[in-house]
């Protein structure tokens, strides 16, 4: 691993929401691997490269607030939208926020910090023009320099990510002792997107504040 | 393609957005009996990314109904006097085929690429906030430029509860029950309660993507509007549980470059509030505010933006 990065990324806010309670979302006790993949690709991303997370700094003690928000329950049908186009007149196509109302609980992080431990691969798609050195110094240019394709979020866009680059190693998990050791159980690896987007499951354990990440097709890995 | 073809924002942008209540409730919690939201650690009032854009939608839509590229996709029921819309061009006619197949291939791609296309041209909050638009292929997705996080009071506030009565029964049977009273009065009144915050400041902080914005077509024009809404949006959503809301302040970073020139973390430090006090302004986390009358109006606090060493290429523009 040549090149790989250190991200640290903190917020006051983070819901990386569990994949079996997504209506009413529980977020997860830490940061998921396709998350942090996200807040990279928010950074720097081309598809020449995929990024592969190593491991994630777990630096404060993890707490949940919760918070009920008005949704709507319904997304934008697509028939409808054809409909208006074929039409050529928009006016039937709303949705009336009331009558899709719905009350969700979320349940959320508070006051998360993280080292997010990473590095890429090429991709088959990569051109002549196309080297890791290239990559490695544009990502590490904008994460020094603040700049984003757009704003990472920890799990929702409501909670967005501050982010810097760390050189050196990571700073010390600010972890209580009974959480530093810690079985987090099953926890989402990732979506493999090449196979139908099949969610893809490992069995996360903090050792001393850090989440070590499976590569994503481990024999460990389940779908 | 359709009437409206402006070109995207080429700056990002990254905002400040100070409003306060006076004596109101900004935004309840459903979870605590429509009492105003609170961080229960620190006793902040909260204010939600959605309630912020909702208010934005409302505005947009009040002000720019019917004209063609800024209809509004979610709204709320009460605004639905909706005038005659102009017709515009569709973008392509409908493919009966591409209903039919269910795979994805590269016609179903387009297809849905100009679904999502039409949905930006047409409606200003898809192509500012986005919009998740279920498709058989997969969740045809517009990621909105325009990005809000929880807005925050600037100190704790102290919610207040607030008994009130009215003159009037609903039901017939409360009548009659309240006449036929020992006590003789007739009275029929039904108790309510509001929730209050005497004063609140509360501080938003709000991110713009240009890359994003180059995909949704989010351009200069869509942005002054979002100033304008931003500036103006709590004098058009006045009622009973509002109380007297105001925007006091909009601090904008702009930035040079699509990608930025400086992190957001950074800038967002330079817009500090103060308490004010006989002349004087403290530390908000001072040791001795504490002492200070609780802040009534905005009059109570100090906006300093700091301007010294701005990262080169950041521009700070003061809307309001």
């Amino acid at each position: 691993m040549s090149f790989g990065v250190k991200l640290r990324v903190s917020g006051q806010y983070a819901c990386f929401a569990r994949a079996e309670m997504k209506v009413e979302r529980v977020s997860y006790d830490v940061m998921t691997p396709s998350a942090a993949r996200g807040i990279l690709e928010a950074i720097h991303w081309k598809p020449a490269i995929t990024w592969v997370i190593d491991r994630i700094h777990v630096l404060k003690p993890i707490r949940f607030q919760s918070i009920r928000r008005n949704e709507v329950g319904s997304r934008i049908p697509v028939a409808n939208v054809r409909k208006a186009m074929k039409a050529g007149a928009v006016q039937d196509l709303r949705m009336i926020a009331e009558h899709e109302r719905q009350q969700r609980a979320a349940t959320i992080l508070y006051d998360v910090d993280y080292v997010i431990e990473a590095h890429f691969d090429m991709t088959d798609q990569a051109g002549p023009q196309d080297n890791p050195a290239k990559h490695h110094e544009m990502f590490t240019r904008r994460a020094a320099g603040g700049q984003c394709f757009h704003q990472p979020c920890l799990g929702t866009r409501e909670f967005p990510a501050a982010f810097e680059l760390v050189s050196g190693d990571p700073p010390r998990t600010g972890l209580p002792d009974d959480q530093r050791d810690r079985d987090l159980g099953w926890m989402l690896l990732d979506i493999d997107h090449a196979n139908d987007r099949t969610p893809l499951f490992f069995r996360a354990a903090l050792k001393d504040g850090v989440l070590t990440v499976p590569p994503l097709h481990a024999p460990e890995v389940r779908s | 393609m359709t009437a409206l073809q402006n070109s995207a924002i080429q700056n990002r942008y990254e905002f400040v957005f100070l409003f306060d209540v006076t004596r109101g409730n900004p935004n309840g919690d459903p979870d605590a009996g429509n009492l105003p939201r609170l961080d229960p650690e620190t006793n902040h009032g909260l204010v939600t990314d959605v309630c912020l854009k909702r208010k934005v939608r409302n505005f947009i839509g009040m002000f720019h109904n019917g004209e063609p590229g800024l209809g509004i996709y979610v709204q709320e029921g009460a605004i639905l006097n909706e005038k005659h819309r102009k017709a515009f061009e569709a973008v392509r006619p409908d493919d009966e085929k591409v209903r039919t197949s269910a795979k994805l291939s590269p016609k179903s791609g387009d297809e849905e690429a100009a679904v999502r296309r039409f949905m930006c041209d047409n409606f200003f909050d898809v192509r500012s906030f986005g919009a998740v638009m279920s498709t058989g292929i997969n969740c045809g997705q517009v990621r909105g430029p325009v990005q809000f996080a929880f807005a925050q009071s600037v100190e704790p506030v102290l919610p207040l509860e607030i008994s009130i009565t009215r003159m009037a029964a609903t039901t017939e049977g409360e009548v009659k029950e309240a006449k036929d009273g020992e006590d003789g009065r007739r009275d029929n009144r039904t108790m309510g309660r509001k929730h209050i915050i005497p004063y609140g400041l509360y501080r938003g902080h709000g991110y713009i993507s240009a890359k994003l914005a180059e995909r949704t077509g989010f351009g200069e024009e869509d942005l002054e509007r979002l100033w304008a809404a931003l500036e103006q949006m709590f004098d058009h959503d006045r009622s009973a549980a509002r109380g007297e809301m105001g925007s006091r302040r909009l601090i904008l970073f702009r930035h040079d470059s699509a990608l930025g020139n400086a992190p957001a973390p950074g800038l967002f430090d330079r817009v500090k509030v103060r308490r004010a006090f006989q002349g004087e302004t403290y530390d908000l986390n001072s040791p001795g505010t504490h002492n200070l009358p609780p802040a009534r109006s905005f009059a109570d606090y100090a906006v300093d933006i700091d301007r010294d060493g701005l990262p080169a290429g950041v521009q700070i523009i003061e809307r309001l």
